[in-house]
């Protein structure tokens, strides 16, 4: 390098430091990757229900409402403001001001509404569809019977009145799902069924680029109503990548996050090699790990046999065959969900009581049954291990080890399958709120056939109870809700149509120069991250 | 020769319209409700009911299939149950990626197949030979994950000399295109040698060494081409083990072709997909196998079609 050329380039070093030093200020710019195995389903908010695309949609897309980062806390979001009538039944939304599509077209109220008549209307599919009942004239627009929804009124440009047909305490929560996220009736009309691989809407970031089968790329949206955010330019989705595979690149830091995480049969390794020390960041979710007892099909039937079960089953011993990846259940919901009873003892691991309980239900010499579980690893494993803690009981469960769907199938037969060993398909709460874990899991509306109830329980009396509860919308009356909900759980569980098992928890790895605000990396509603929130830190 | 074509081409669509008839069929028996899988866990009865009516789940067998039958006919392969987008156009976008690691698996397995099976056959019976026969051996009996997994680990992941699976450059294709080719390059060698070895005896071998011929010479002009005649017809029967190899080793490097797309849908049940894709390997093996018998008279004259 001759001395001209060392000038210049000490020059470009120099303005190069510069540079970085002014996106170290505000932790602006650069671009990261993540990678998944599956292909990205669909980036329709109306359609898309998977824990991949979930978090993807909602940096493309905004809702009324959303939750602070990193917690369960509902804020505000394309709304500036929003009052709630007397009566709990007319909820009014004032939009924030100038908000604009990526398209460039500024959001006004119709687009809510629009929105909204979508993802009723039949003709949509739309998974989400159910969560909108509460709203007035949701059955005849949900028939295909109505142009859209009576009681969603756009009163101007920037005022949205939405009146329910009961009061739903749970309706703001509704208003933050991805499936009331707003997108333009232009674009919507254009792409029709196709909409979901061209997505525009508000969110921080706007789709660039979609290669099939390859990567998936959102730049940042420059127009974003929130001011400051989105922190990255880029991220790339790469997809085919499997798990394994995406952890040797990340450890050689070609990517920045693993989003199918660490693959269970490498955790331990994982988390005990020191090179990852750093990358890793553990926390709580919304999940519970059950196995369900159909309780319309003998000996299920017999409270005393569902007791039994539940005392017979080794949950400590499970959650190390998991390699300590969840901390062990005693009730249906989890600790992270408002409504968890902290007291509540439940069955304790007790074989010799457990054989006393089923001798006395008439079953001293026990009786064969099956378990059904879907086929991929761990699950067989912990069917396993639930299969010997039931024999030493007199229980004598043969596993049914099926895909994960043919399960599903099963669980929706009303005399198909005694026992369901959750696992790969438990449930995890589509928001933080204890209703979402009793409708479609453990309420009569959920135990009919193609439903989530597995253990297809019934019990007309506590459904009352939990409409009642869902019906005290007032916020002064939220903590009163909580406390009725958190009996409703444990009087479920003193029924026990389940034996809860453990509570999964989540683990991010991505690599140490990704940083964010406290709490991102296990955000209860973004997985694996808040990709509003997360940047790149150059100290490392 | 046209009669022979349009004889083939009539019994090569009765063969789809089988395989499209049994793929169907098996699908239809699955336990799994595809209006409850896209209707998702929240659904209510109403919504899971609107979906099977909107696709028509709820007509009998025979009248979806039928259904089915006409769209394909006009080339509409249905949409994906769970990605939603047209299956037409998902295999399209991955088919080229399919069909350049199956050019390079041909290529590796004729160039290494071919070279392994000359080097065995010429130096017959000697521990080179013996060695080289073991390697083949190995390659026929070898499962396609474990040798994928096998270069991946020893040369991606130790020696760094690839990277670990993508797609992009030429360095992406080496270890796929290795490991689909590795079970053509022990069929080949082995092939290539019997061959080679046969051919060797032949009259005009003698005749042409007697002339003082040199014997390399004799070997590449005279041995090799008439050799070689057996393994152009393999190469059409290779389009159906590549077609159930891609599957494997798709998956393993994160290879984008279809492939990967099958054992993806096959995981989650997306009954469209996996129709698609097994019509369009049946078509590819059909074809394949059709094109190799149609180009081997021209290469061996004594090949007449009947």
């Amino acid at each position: 390098m001759n001395l001209r050329n060392k000038l210049l380039a000490g020059v470009a070093a120099t303005a190069m430091t510069l540079g970085a030093g002014t996106a170290l200020a505000d932790n602006m710019g650069g671009n990261i990757i993540v990678t998944y195995k599956d292909d990205v389903s669909t980036l329709d908010p109306a359609i898309g229900y998977d824990w991949q695309n979930w978090s993807m949609i909602k940096s493309l897309f905004d809702g009324l409402m959303d939750y602070k980062p990193g917690t369960t806390e509902l804020v505000p979001d394309l709304a500036e403001s929003y009052t709630i009538s007397d009566d709990g039944l007319v909820y009014t939304f004032k939009l924030k001001p100038g908000v604009k599509f990526h398209n460039g077209r500024e959001l006004v109220a119709a687009d809510v509404k629009y929105t909204l008549d979508r993802v009723v209307n039949p003709e949509t599919q739309s998974p989400g569809a159910g969560f909108f009942a509460a709203i007035d004239g949701f059955d005849a627009a949900s028939a295909g019977e109505a142009e859209g929804l009576s009681g969603v009124n756009a009163v101007d440009d920037q005022t949205v009145e939405i009146t329910l047909s009961r009061p739903d305490a749970t309706f703001l929560h509704v208003m933050a799902l991805n499936f009331a996220h707003v997108v333009p009736k232009e674009v919507v009309e254009e792409h029709g069924q196709d909409f979901g691989k061209h997505p525009v809407g508000t969110g921080a970031y706007e789709m660039t680029d979609w290669t099939l089968g390859q990567h998936v790329i959102f730049s940042r949206f420059d127009d974003y109503h929130v001011e400051g955010l989105p922190k990255l330019d880029q991220i790339t989705f790469e997809v085919g990548q499997e798990p394994i595979v995406a952890l040797l690149r990340l450890e050689r830091g070609e990517i920045d996050i693993a989003g199918d995480g660490v693959p269970p049969a490498k955790f331990l390794e994982v988390t005990g090699n020191p090179e990852y020390d750093g990358s890793i960041v553990e926390g709580s979710q919304l999940h519970t790990g059950y196995i369900t007892m159909n309780t319309q099909m003998a000996p299920f039937d017999n409270l005393k046999v569902r007791q039994a079960v539940n005392m017979a089953i080794n949950k400590d011993r499970i959650v190390r065959i998991i390699n300590g990846r969840a901390v062990p259940a005693n009730q249906p919901l989890p600790p992270l969900m408002p409504g968890y009873d902290e007291n509540y003892e439940g069955f304790k691991f007790d074989p010799d009581a457990a054989k006393a309980l089923l001798a006395e239900a008439g079953f001293a010499d026990g009786f064969t049954t099956e378990l059904y579980v879907a086929n991929t690893d761990p699950q067989p494993r912990i069917a396993q291990a639930i299969q010997q803690d039931l024999s030493n009981i007199g229980i004598k469960a043969e596993i049914k080890s099926l895909a994960q769907a043919n399960v599903i199938a099963a669980g929706g037969e009303k005399d198909q399958a005694p026992m369901i060993w959750s696992g790969g398909m438990a449930w995890i709460a589509d928001f933080p709120d204890p209703s979402n874990f009793y409708g479609p899991i453990l309420g009569c509306g959920g135990a009919v056939p193609g439903g989530w109830n597995w253990a297809w329980y019934c019990n007309p009396e506590l459904d009352k109870r939990a409409i009642a509860a869902d019906a005290m919308a007032d916020p002064s009356q939220a903590e009163a809700r909580i406390e009725e909900w958190k009996k409703i759980f444990t009087e479920i569980q003193d029924e026990a149509p389940w034996v809860p098992v453990f509570n999964e928890q989540r683990f991010t790895i991505r690599s140490k120069r990704l940083a964010g605000p406290e709490g991102i990396f296990v955000d209860p509603v973004h997985i694996p991250v808040h990709y509003d929130h997360v940047y790149i830190s150059e100290g490392n | 020769m046209y009669a022979y074509v349009i004889r083939r081409l009539i019994e090569a669509f009765l063969i789809l319209l089988g395989v499209s008839f049994i793929t169907f069929i098996l699908l239809y028996l699955v336990p799994a409700d595809p209006a409850r899988q896209i209707a998702g866990r929240s659904a209510t009865a109403q919504t899971v009911e609107n979906i099977r009516e909107q696709l028509g789940l709820n007509l009998p067998f025979y009248e979806q299939y039928w259904r089915y039958l006409v769209n394909l006919l006009q080339g509409d392969f249905g949409r994906s149950y769970l990605q939603k987008s047209e299956v037409g156009e998902l295999i399209a976008a991955r088919l080229p990626a399919s069909l350049l690691l199956m050019v390079a698996a041909i290529c590796t397995e004729l160039v290494m197949g071919v070279l392994i099976g000359v080097i065995a056959a010429i130096k017959r019976d000697t521990p080179l030979d013996k060695g080289l026969m073991i390697f083949s051996f190995v390659g026929v009996s070898a499962p396609q994950f474990v040798v994928g997994i096998l270069l991946l680990y020893v040369f991606a992941v130790q020696l760094e000399w690839f990277p670990i699976g993508g797609y992009g450059t030429f360095a992406h294709i080496v270890l796929p295109a290795l490991t689909l080719g590795v079970l053509g390059t022990g069929w080949y060698s082995r092939m290539m040698r019997s061959s080679l070895i046969d051919v060797m005896t032949q009259d005009y071998i003698r005749t042409a060494r007697a002339k003082g011929m040199p014997r390399m010479r004799v070997i590449f002009r005279h041995a090799l081409p008439n050799a070689f005649l057996p393994i152009i017809a393999m190469i059409g029967i290779d389009i159906g083990f590549f077609m159930s190899g891609i599957v494997v080793v798709e998956s393993v490097f994160g290879w984008p072709g279809i492939g990967q797309l099958a054992w993806q849908a096959i995981q989650r049940v997306d009954i469209p997909i996996i129709m698609g894709v097994t019509l369009v390997s049946a078509c590819a093996i059909v074809l394949g196998n059709l094109v190799a018998d149609l180009i081997a008279p021209f290469v061996d004259p004594r090949i007449k079609l009947k």
